[in-house]
């Protein structure tokens, strides 16, 4: 059985470009980069050339760009360099819908004595402007707001509150870890102060990120020991994967075009032909600011563990909001945030496209799906197809 | 990814008995689509008093869907009497196991039961009883005290896998604690559970230590716990016990009658020198 991945927001397939830039620097070229001989000087100067392919995509400069092991190291990194360099502040702002990555850290920080404010979403997952205008205090150390959201897509202004941030002297981080690649970022435009992103959801290793920090930043590192990327993250480079990634930037720029209008397309196309074709069902997050490969569908009646099981059943990978398959009692934080009903948020559905995609695999999953949510409604206790078919949930 | 055994995955994609019995005399029904899962179990009981028809639907995750596959299965041919036996970790074991993160799926297949039953008897189905502890998902402590009894079950992590109590905001999560402290408390002596190995070594040794030791001391003697195999506990005496021919006899009684009213009234003592 072929596999049809839908679940790129989750990570996404290393670029066949991508592994063989990479494979000579694990077989070859092993050298340490800052040895002083050329078997491992030369490793340094292509990393320096992927620092410059990571600064090109978000039209930045090579020194602005700290290689990382991850998206939620560079978001680590940054909120915690914030809180000891704004010292005597002691204000933290974020928003409900966060990665665990920020969400997670910003609850332990808070458990130490830091003020946190989480600013709402409304119905459709937008960021709440008024009240992100009003929380911004003289105590306010950062603001870390997502570029895009996992589960739905939806893009928040984070350059508009970034600008409000910086008129007021505050800090701005954005988690952009499901942004950059997908949508155009420019930080020579925006006064956004750190940026978070990961290799692997632009088709690079797993195990590598960035943490953009804008020039003239106060800094301070996270992990502290040699003094790789100048003093602000020690630890031996992992080479091949930030040359990977640097050639991943490079082809997601190139690729940018296709993304937002074949990838759109197909995302277009699944999403309409799936909420034509299910009754009770509906779509979770605004559609005029969103990521161009994401949908979250919720599906009345049914389970999304269940659907998933079904969809695996055809190759067809996914991923859901439902409590069951999170391991926890509650559905999705961010289905919560928006008040999407309990009932809805059990089932629904994130599909997230990438470049790979093609259109055959779009049509055989549109094929597939009714049948599958039809089958579980059968046997769930709240179907009842003849009075529900045309009230569309809640 | 859920680790489900085939049992599992095969009575998901292939749910037995889904559907309602039309002419059924034993409903019932729990949970919500809020809470995440929902079953409704509905049986026709013949003249004889056994289940003639069994029936379910359910909306909820794989695991859900296979507990209740299994429970009809299960019911089919059974008195009513024999039903009323079943619990929810028959129901896990029928299936081969559940994660232990889903055995409340299996609760639910218990708790349908019940209430079908009850209808069938022409007992007045109750509202809920007991308070309500867990405001998140509406489980009193009734249920609460009813799992950890049934189960075992000695953490709030434990109780939140069975029930769904304190699985959402977490305030509930001391009373939860209180729960348990309590209904472990009253429960010494009475029948127990299925002990595990460990559970009933630790127990003889505890017994040993609290119950038996302190008598022997008293005429100078001791007892020290070589080996279990099974139901068989192999002690060697020590201090006068070991020399005093006459003890024989009431040295073992003494030990063997403590370790079976206090950790498992099938234990054997057998006494080895070493």
């Amino acid at each position: 059985m072929t596999t049809i991945y839908l679940d790129n927001n989750a990570t996404t397939r290393v670029a066949p470009e991508v592994l063989e830039a990479m494979l000579p620097y694990y077989q070859d070229l092993y050298g340490n980069p800052s040895s002083a001989y050329l078997f491992g000087g030369q490793v340094g100067r292509r990393i320096q050339e992927a620092r410059e392919q990571v600064a090109t995509l978000l039209g930045a400069m090579p020194e602005e760009i700290i290689f990382t092991s991850c998206g939620s190291e560079s978001d680590n990194t940054a909120i915690r360099s914030a809180l000891s360099t704004e010292t005597g502040k002691g204000h933290i702002i974020t928003s409900r819908v966060e990665h665990p990555a920020v969400k997670v850290l910003c609850t332990h920080l808070s458990n130490k004595g830091y003020r946190v404010t989480e600013i709402p979403v409304n119905k459709e997952g937008q960021l709440d402007m008024d009240r992100y205008k009003e929380s911004l205090t003289r105590d306010t150390a950062i603001v870390s707001l997502m570029w895009a959201n996992n589960e739905t897509g939806v893009i928040f202004p984070v350059e508009e509150a970034a600008q409000m941030a910086r008129e007021r002297g505050i800090v701005f981080h954005t988690d952009a870890v499901q942004a950059v690649g997908k949508i155009p970022i420019d930080m020579k435009n925006n006064t956004i102060d750190m940026l978070s992103l990961s290799g692997h959801k632009l088709h690079a290793p797993k195990g590598t990120g960035v943490l953009y920090v804008r020039k003239g930043t106060r800094f301070s590192p996270f992990l502290i020991g040699g003094h790789q990327e100048k003093g602000r993250r020690g630890g031996t480079e992992n080479t091949a994967s930030i040359i990977g990634l640097g050639k991943a930037c490079d082809l997601a720029a190139r690729n940018m075009e296709e993304g937002n209008t074949k990838v759109k397309y197909l995302r277009d196309k699944l999403e309409k032909e799936i909420l034509d074709r299910v009754p009770n069902s509906r779509l979770n997050g605004e559609t005029l600011n969103r990521l161009p490969n994401t949908t979250n569908i919720s599906f009345e009646f049914v389970e999304g563990e269940a659907i998933l099981l079904l969809m695996d059943e055809f190759g067809i990978c996914g991923s859901s909001g439902s409590a069951c398959t999170s391991g926890s009692l509650q559905p999705s934080h961010v289905l919560r945030a928006m008040g999407v009903p309990f009932t809805m948020a059990h089932g629904s559905i994130r599909f997230s496209m990438s470049i790979y995609n093609t259109e055959e695999e779009i049509d055989f999953v549109i094929d597939k799906i009714p049948s599958i949510i039809e089958k579980l409604r059968n046997l769930s206790p709240y179907w009842k197809p003849d009075e529900q078919a045309c009230a569309t949930g809640a | 990814m859920w680790e489900y055994t085939d049992k599992v995955k095969e009575h998901f994609l292939k749910p037995r008995n889904a559907g309602e019995v039309e002419d059924a005399n034993a409903v019932g029904e729990v949970g919500s689509m809020a809470c995440g899962d929902a079953l409704k179990l509905s049986l026709r009981v013949d003249e004889n008093g056994k289940v003639a028809d069994a029936k379910f639907q359910t909306f909820g995750c794989a695991s859900a869907i296979a507990s209740a596959s299994a429970l009809t299965e299960m019911l089919k041919g059974k008195t009513v009497d024999e039903a009323e036996n079943i619990t929810n970790q028959d129901i896990a074991d029928f299936l081969g196991g559940l994660p232990k993160e889903k055995m409340h799926c299996s609760v639910l297949g218990r708790q349908a039961l019940e209430q079908a039953l009850a209808d069938y008897k022409g007992e007045h189905v109750k509202e809920k009883e007991g308070e309500i502890v867990c405001e998140c998902f509406g489980v009193t402590d009734l249920e609460i005290e009813k799992a950890i009894r049934e189960n075992d079950l000695s953490t709030v992590e434990e109780v939140t896998n069975y029930t769904k109590a304190g699985g959402g905001c977490e305030n509930c999560h001391d009373a939860i604690r209180e729960i348990i402290t309590m209904v472990r408390a009253e429960e010494k002596p009475v029948a127990k559970p299925k002990l595990t190995n460990i559970q009933k070594i630790r127990m003889i040794e505890e017994t040993i230590e609290g119950e038996i030791r302190p008598s022997l001391k008293q005429d100078g003697g001791d007892v020290e716990l070589i080996d279990v195999i099974g139901n068989r506990v192999l002690v060697a005496k020590r201090g006068t016990c070991a020399v005093c021919q006459a003890s024989e006899q009431t040295f073992k009684n003494l030990v063997e009658s403590k370790l079976q009213e206090l950790v498992w009234p099938e234990l054997v003592v057998e006494e080895v020198s070493q």
